[in-house]
């Protein structure tokens, strides 16, 4: 299949599947996401639900991570980027006129697609989060959070030896969980990943994977990946996007047995990504 | 003539046809590789071009700068008589200062060598400096007690001896310049008979303002004021630059405004120095009315200079600080002043700093813009603070350089050589800053 003919099945393309969900803790509504002049998404509506992962999969350039970074604003940064439509954090829109992106970051996590720990020790890596949100009132009770936030993302019997020693010192896999320990160490309600495991090994991928799926008893996690080995390991819930459109949104195991759409089943059966 | 050159390229490839890929990559491979060598041998000529460019000029310099290191000088015996002098053990200072320490040299070598005439006894007196006097006073000073003592000391030499002492003396007579007449040249060897002559470590040269005397000149003065001059520019222009790098990387809009200053300041870079005096002249002293020659107004003309130099490197400093920290630190919910103090400053600053003392470096150097302010001018005293009139080392290495006797020569390169071992430790910081700051990520 080419793009020509792609293009044709999604043009003025209504997401088929179950994008809506009841128990919502995001909801996107015709969110439309431009750098400068070129769009990079098409009226993306899509839920998320409370205390699930939902995967976000596509061939590369498909605005699957554009639209994550829609989610906690991260594309302000980016000056020519501009977002149209509404994104509802349990009901409020976080594109209002008086939202603070700061308080909202701290809401909604990230974990990037490279590790990235400051080049500081594995403590202050994950005490920095806390500290800059005012969220230990002590040594000790700061002590706590980093010793909590190490375990959930199994890192602390690794490193509780050498909490001082720099972050930028552990492999590829471990920064990867000192970035989650930090990012969830703010105590955030969404975690968004994007391509997390894309620079780590079989097995630190696995741990990662792991990971993921004991950090949703907690936290709702939106995952993009290029692997649809991972999605279906850890997703309950599939988004399919296709040249910045959301082509379809079905749970997991509906995506990768009888998805509903042409292009959907092009990509998973790997006939183009 | 476009024939024949077609039937070659078509012989050509017919024969090279004939060829595996193999055989046309071995083939061109020799080609390669002799460029590759060529290439190689153009680089190491253009080093060595370089590095013997550099060896000429330090030997040269260190060659001639040496010896204002050394200062010859003639021992002395002599009795501090306190009748002729006026003073007692417990004369006060200031009638120390006005004592009569030239008459009372001059009557001791008239009394040791006797003169014949007056014109023999002028002659005399021009071998030894008009600082001798100068000396036993300052010795008198730290020690009132010595009057009517006997002292021995080092009594300086005029600086025509100094030269003609350490460079001419193997040298035969009429080889030598005539500045010293036969007669003079006898006492000398009467006196290096006696060995009494010799040279010994120039201090005056490290403790004296300038002079118009050579063997009583120093580059004191110009240190400090060089000391003072870079203490204000580094106070101005380190926290202005940074700031306005900081701005102008992370917090000012992208619009046309900005963009212009961006332009200007990489414009303000490459404006010679000069403009730079002028500009200080016309605002700091007709405008602000700041003094002339003053460290404080060298001081604020070299951070106009300096600026561009450190805005740029600090906004290039900032730039390389890998996005990934930055996102990361958005990501947890810092704010644009958290992202930036805690971690974008941190990993800019050793480009920051490199940047400034590169930026400094620049500015103890320079003496075009500080001519314009008046620190040309000739200044005995060692300037106390940032607002007395003082020279720089390179302004006083200007100064010297135009001076006609062979001493201020010498005391040039010498004032260069303390000049380039400055901007050696200076460099030299930069380096070490850098690798002891620079953290992986």
């Amino acid at each position: 299949m080419n793009d020509t003919n792609s293009m044709k099945l999604i043009e003025n393309h209504k997401t088929t599947g179950e994008p809506f969900s009841k128990d919502v803790k995001i909801s996107a509504r015709n969110v439309d996401v431009f750098y400068g002049e070129k769009q990079a998404i098409y009226d993306a509506s899509l839920d998320i639900g409370k205390n699930e992962v939902i995967a976000l999969i596509g061939p590369s350039g498909c605005g699957k991570s554009t639209f994550l970074r829609t989610l906690n604003r991260m594309n302000d940064t980016i000056d020519i980027c501009r977002v149209k439509g509404d994104i509802l954090l349990d009901n409020e829109n976080i594109y209002g006129a008086h939202v603070d992106t700061v308080p909202l970051r701290a809401r909604v996590g990230m974990v990037f697609q490279k590790p990235n720990p400051f080049p500081k020790s594995i403590y202050d890596n994950v005490a920095y989060g806390p500290r800059i949100h005012g969220l230990a009132q002590s040594r000790v009770e700061l002590d706590e959070i980093v010793e909590k936030s190490l375990k959930r993302a199994g890192l602390w019997n690794e490193v509780k030896d050498r909490l001082h020693a720099p972050g930028t010192g552990l492999s590829g896999g471990q920064q990867q969980r000192l970035c989650i320990a930090r990012t969830i160490a703010v105590d955030p309600e969404v975690i968004l990943m994007d391509e997390p495991c894309s620079a780590l090994d079989p097995i630190a991928t696995a741990k990662i994977e792991e990971l993921i799926d004991e950090l949703r008893e907690k936290y709702t996690i939106a995952i993009v990946t290029h692997s649809m080995q991972q999605a279906a390991r850890v997703s309950q819930r599939t988004a399919y996007f296709h040249l910045g459109q959301l082509v379809e949104v079905n749970p997991t195991e509906k995506v990768f047995t009888k998805p509903e759409h042409k292009l959907t089943e092009a990509y998973i059966t790997g006939r183009f990504g | 003539m476009t024939k024949p050159t077609a039937n070659t390229m078509t012989n050509n490839f017919e024969k090279n046809s004939g060829l595996t890929t193999r055989d046309k990559v071995e083939k061109s491979l020799a080609r390669r590789r002799a460029k590759e060598t060529r290439f190689r041998l153009y680089g190491m000529a253009s080093v060595l071009f370089g590095v013997l460019c550099l060896i000429a000029l330090f030997t040269d310099i260190a060659s001639k700068g040496t010896a204002a290191f050394k200062q010859t000088s003639l021992t002395t015996s002599i009795t501090l008589d306190g009748d002729y002098l006026n003073l007692t053990k417990d004369s006060t200072v200031d009638e120390i200062r006005f004592a009569n320490f030239d008459g009372l040299i001059k009557r001791h070598f008239a009394k040791e060598m006797k003169p014949k005439s007056r014109s023999d006894k002028r002659e005399l007196f021009k071998l030894l400096s008009s600082g001798a006097g100068w000396q036993i006073q300052e010795m008198l000073i730290a020690d009132p007690t010595l009057v009517n003592s006997s002292i021995t000391f080092e009594l300086l030499m005029d600086d025509d001896v100094d030269q003609w002492f350490k460079h001419d003396r193997q040298l035969s007579t009429a080889e030598t310049n005539d500045r010293l007449s036969d007669k003079q040249l006898n006492w000398l060897s009467q006196w290096i008979e006696q060995d009494r002559l010799d040279t010994h470590f120039n201090t005056l040269f490290f403790t004296n303002g300038d002079s118009r005397e050579p063997e009583l000149a120093g580059i004191h003065g110009a240190i400090k004021g060089t000391l003072l001059t870079l203490m204000v520019t580094l106070i101005l222009s380190f926290p202005i630059g940074i700031a306005a790098a900081i701005y102008l990387e992370e917090f000012a809009p992208r619009n046309k405004l900005t963009e212009i200053v961006e332009i200007n300041i990489n414009n303000l870079a490459a404006v010679p120095s000069i403009i730079f005096g002028l500009l200080g002249m016309a605002i700091f002293i007709n405008i602000f009315g700041v003094s002339r020659s003053t460290p404080l107004l060298g001081g604020l003309v070299l951070t106009l200079m300096t600026l561009p130099t450190i805005i740029i490197s600090a906004r290039a400093a900032i730039k390389s600080v890998p996005p990934s920290i930055r996102e990361a630190a958005y990501g947890l919910g810092a704010s644009k002043n958290q992202v930036v103090f805690h971690h974008v400053l941190p990993l800019a600053m050793p480009g920051m700093l490199t940047g400034t003392i590169i930026g400094m470096a620049q500015a103890l150097g320079e003496t075009a813009p500080l001519l314009m302010i008046g620190m040309v001018a000739f200044v005995v005293d060692v300037p106390g603070f940032i607002n007395d009139p003082s020279t720089v080392l390179p302004v006083q290495i200007f100064l010297w350089s135009d001076s006609p006797e062979r001493a201020f020569l010498e005391r040039t390169s010498g004032a260069i050589l303390v000049l380039l071992s400055f901007l050696i430790v200076m460099n030299t910081t930069a380096v070490i800053l850098r690798r002891r700051l620079e953290r992986r990520w």
